[in-house]
C-alpha cells in the first residue's frame, strides 16, 4: 500500500479498525476527536457499531460489556475523560477482560489546557483507578509507530485479558504524517473466548460465562490477585519494548517517550557537533518499563549522568531513578502543562552538566 | 404421581443470601419464569447491579455480568450492540438505577436502546444497611433521614418510571407491586411483556417492582407487605405508563 498522509488520531482509528476493532464507544474531547469521528464514519460500512455515549463513564462500562460479549472493542479520550473512565478500567482489570484504551494527553490538572502533554503517566502506569492491578501502556512517537502499535494492543489485550492503553501527547494525535498500513495479520496465538457472554444452555459445550470482578471471601480475592500478579510478572518478563539509539560508549543518555523523544534526536545531533556524545532510551512500553535496559545503559563506565526529559513536572523519571538505583546521576528537564522544551534547551543542558562533570 | 409445580431451571440450585421475607426472591422468580416461558434461556443475557442484588449471578441460570454501581444499563447497551438478537436486561435496586445511576438508564431509554431493565424499588438502600435513596417517602425514617425524610432538605421522592415514559425511546414502561398473590401475577405478566417488547425491537423497556426490605424498614415480612400497599402504592401508582 503507498504511504497516506494522516492525522495520528485517524490513523490509530483506522489501524484498529484493521486490526479488527468492530465496536467503539466514546464521548468527544479535545484534542481526540479525530478518532470518534473516524469510526462513526468507518464501522457502520464494516458491519461494525460506533456508538457516541453519554458520558466517559457510560462508555467504558459500554467497553466493559462488549468485552465481556467477545468482541474487539476500544473507547479513547483525553485526561480528563480518562479520569472518568478510571472506575471502569479497574473493573475491566477486575473482571479480566481485554480493551483498548487511548488517551491522547492534554495538560492538566483540572481542565488544564487543550494543549499536549504528558502528565498523565502516572495515573497510565501505576494504577488511576483503585487496587491492585496495572494495564500494558503503549507509548508511539509518531503516526507510523501509533499505527503499527494498535494490531500490537488488541493482540496483547487477548492474550493477557487486560485492558492495553495508548498513551500519546496530543501532538501525535493531531500532526500529520505519511502512513504505510502494513498487512496487518496477527503473527500471535489468540485464546478462544470461552468466558464471554454470548447466551449458554446447559447443553452449550462451555461453562455458564459470569463477568465479574466481586470476589467476596479473602481465598476468592487472594485467588485472583495472584493469578493477576503472576499474569503481570509474565508480561515484565515477556512485552518490555524500547528504542535504545546511540547508548553505547554514551557519556549522557536521555529518556524519553513520544514527541518530545524525537526532540532528544534532535540535541542528540546538536550534541555530536559539539563533539559531545549523548544516546537515548525511549520505552515504547511505559508499563512494563524496560528498567533492564536503563540499568544495563546506566551501569556503561562511559555514562555521566542520566537526563530524563518529559512533557510534566518528571513522572517517568521516577521510573528511571528505580532503574539506575542511584548509580548515576538522574536529572530532569520538563515542565508541568503543555510547555516542550526545544532541542537546543536539551542540548545546553547536557552541556551544563557535562561542565559540572568534568 | 404426577408433578404440577417445579421450580423454574431457569434458577439454579445455590442458596439464596436474601433476608427472610425479602421480595427480590419473588422478583428472581419471576424474571426467571418468564425467560423460561419465552423459551430464551440461550439467549439472555443478565446484568445483575452493585445492592443486595449483587450475587445475582450465582441464581440466574444464564450467562451474566456483574456491573459497577449504577453502570448496568451501560454494560447491557455494550453486550447488545455486539450481539442484537439477544435478549439482554438490567436488574437494579433503587439507589443503583435511581440515584447513582440515572444518567445510564436516561440514556439508554433514550437510545431507545433495546434492553430491559427490572427496577426495584425498596424505598431504602438494602445492602449497605438501610441509608435513604431517591425512592424513600417524605417522612420515612432511614439511618441517614433519622427524622424521617424532609422534602425542603432533600426534595419528594422520584417516580422514574413516570419520567422514563416521557422519553420517546421507551416502548414499554409499567409498575406493579408485590403485595398480594394477584399483583404478583400481574407483575409476571408485566416481566414478560417487557422482554416480548425487547424481542419484538420496539425499544426501551422497564418494570418497576415496588418491593419491601423487611430488614432496613425494621418490620416483620408481613407488616412490611401492609406498609408498601399503604404508603408505597399511593405515591407511586401501578399501571402502564408507556406502551407503543
Ligand atoms: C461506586 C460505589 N458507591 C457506593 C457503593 C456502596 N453501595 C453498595 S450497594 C449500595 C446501595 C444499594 O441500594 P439499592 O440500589 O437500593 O439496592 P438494594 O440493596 O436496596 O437492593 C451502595 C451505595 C458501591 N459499591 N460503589
Ligand atoms: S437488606 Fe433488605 S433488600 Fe437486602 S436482602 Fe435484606 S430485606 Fe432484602
Amino acid at each position: 500500500m503507498a504511504k497516506k498522509l494522516m492525522k495520528g488520531c485517524e490513523a490509530i482509528a483506522e489501524a484498529a479498525i484493521r486490526a479488527g476493532c468492530k465496536f467503539f464507544f466514546g464521548y468527544p474531547i479535545t484534542p481526540q476527536n479525530d478518532i470518534p469521528e473516524h469510526m462513526a464514519a468507518r464501522l457502520p460500512q464494516i458491519g461494525g457499531c460506533f456508538l457516541q455515549a453519554e458520558s466517559e463513564v457510560a462508555a467504558i462500562n459500554m467497553v466493559y460489556g462488549a468485552a465481556g460479549a467477545g468482541a474487539r472493542v476500544m473507547t479513547s479520550s483525553s485526561s480528563c475523560g480518562i479520569s472518568l473512565k478510571m472506575e471502569g478500567i479497574t473493573f475491566i482489570a477486575g473482571a479480566e477482560l481485554p480493551c483498548v484504551i487511548v488517551n491522547m494527553m492534554r495538560g492538566g490538572p483540572g481542565l488544564g489546557s487543550i494543549q499536549a502533554s504528558q502528565g498523565d503517566y502516572f495515573q497510565a502506569t501505576k494504577g488511576g483507578g483503585h487496587g491492585d492491578y496495572h494495564m500494558i501502556v503503549l507509548a508511539p512517537a509518531s503516526v507510523q509507530e501509533a499505527s503499527d502499535i494498535m494490531q500490537r494492543a488488541f493482540d496483547l489485550a487477548d492474550i493477557y485479558r487486560t485492558p492495553v492503553m495508548l498513551l500519546a501527547d496530543g501532538i501525535i494525535g493531531q500532526m500529520m504524517e505519511p502512513v504505510e498500513f502494513h498487512e496487518q495479520e496477527s503473527k500471535r496465538e489468540l485464546p478462544e473466548k470461552l468466558w464471554a457472554t454470548t447466551g449458554w444452555t446447559p447443553d452449550s459445550c462451555r461453562k455458564r460465562a459470569v463477568v465479574n470482578s466481586l470476589y467476596i471471601t479473602n481465598e476468592e480475592l487472594d485467588t485472583l490477585n495472584q493469578r493477576l500478579q503472576s499474569r503481570y510478572r509474565e508480561i515484565q518478563k515477556n512485552e518490555v519494548t524500547v528504542e535504545e539509539y546511540n547508548t553505547e560508549n554514551a557519556e549522557f543518555i536521555l529518556c524519553a517517550y513520544g514527541t518530545i523523544a524525537r526532540i532528544c534526536k534532535s540535541a542528540i545531533t546538536l550534541l555530536a557537533g559539539e563533539g559531545v556524545k549523548a544516546g537515548l532510551i525511549r520505552p515504547i512500553t511505559l508499563w512494563p518499563f524496560p528498567s533492564d535496559t536503563v540499568k544495563k545503559a546506566a551501569e556503561q563506565e562511559s555514562v555521566k549522568a542520566l537526563l530524563t526529559v518529559e512533557i510534566s513536572s518528571g513522572q517517568m523519571l521516577e521510573d528511571v531513578r528505580l532503574a539506575v538505583n542511584g548509580r548515576k546521576e538522574t536529572a530532569f528537564l520538563g515542565r508541568p502543562g503543555s510547555y516542550l522544551p526545544s532541542a537546543e534547551e536539551i542540548a545546553q543542558t547536557v552541556l551544563r552538566m557535562r561542565r559540572m562533570h568534568s | 404421581m404426577t408433578k404440577v409445580f417445579q421450580k423454574t431451571k431457569l434458577l439454579t440450585d445455590e442458596v439464596m443470601h436474601y433476608c427472610p421475607g425479602c421480595t427480590h426472591g419473588i422478583v428472581h422468580r419471576l424474571v426467571a419464569e418468564a425467560i423460561d416461558e419465552l423459551g430464551v434461556q440461550g439467549k439472555t443475557v443478565g446484568v445483575v447491579p452493585v445492592g443486595c442484588a449483587v450475587f445475582a449471578y450465582k441464581y440466574f441460570n444464564i450467562d451474566t455480568q456483574e456491573a459497577a454501581h449504577g453502570r448496568a444499563p451501560a454494560v447491557a447497551t455494550g453486550i447488545k450492540r455486539v450481539h442484537p438478537d439477544n435478549v439482554v436486561f438490567t436488574y437494579q435496586g433503587d439507589g443503583d438505577l435511581a440515584s447513582i445511576g440515572t444518567a445510564e438508564i436516561v440514556q439508554a431509554a433514550h437510545r431507545g436502546e433495546k434492553i430491559t431493565a427490572i427496577f426495584v424499588n425498596n424505598a431504602i438502600y438494602g445492602m449497605t444497611g438501610g441509608q435513604m435513596a431517591p425512592t424513600t417517602l417524605v417522612g420515612q425514617k432511614t439511618t441517614t433521614s433519622p427524622y424521617g425524610r424532609d422534602k425542603d432538605h432533600c426534595g419528594s421522592p422520584i417516580r422514574m418510571s413516570e419520567m422514563l415514559a416521557t422519553i420517546e425511546g421507551s416502548a414499554y414502561i409499567e409498575r406493579v407491586a408485590l403485595n398480594n398473590n394477584a399483583n404478583i401475577m400481574k407483575a409476571k405478566r408485566a416481566i414478560k411483556k417487557a422482554f416480548e417488547t425487547q424481542i419484538a425491537k420496539k425499544g426501551f423497556s422497564m418494570i418497576e417492582v415496588l418491593s419491601t426490605c423487611p430488614t432496613n424498614w425494621g418490620k416483620s415480612p408481613v407488616e412490611a407487605m401492609e406498609w408498601l400497599e399503604e404508603n408505597m402504592i399511593p405515591y407511586y401508582p401501578l399501571g402502564v405508563k408507556k406502551e407503543v
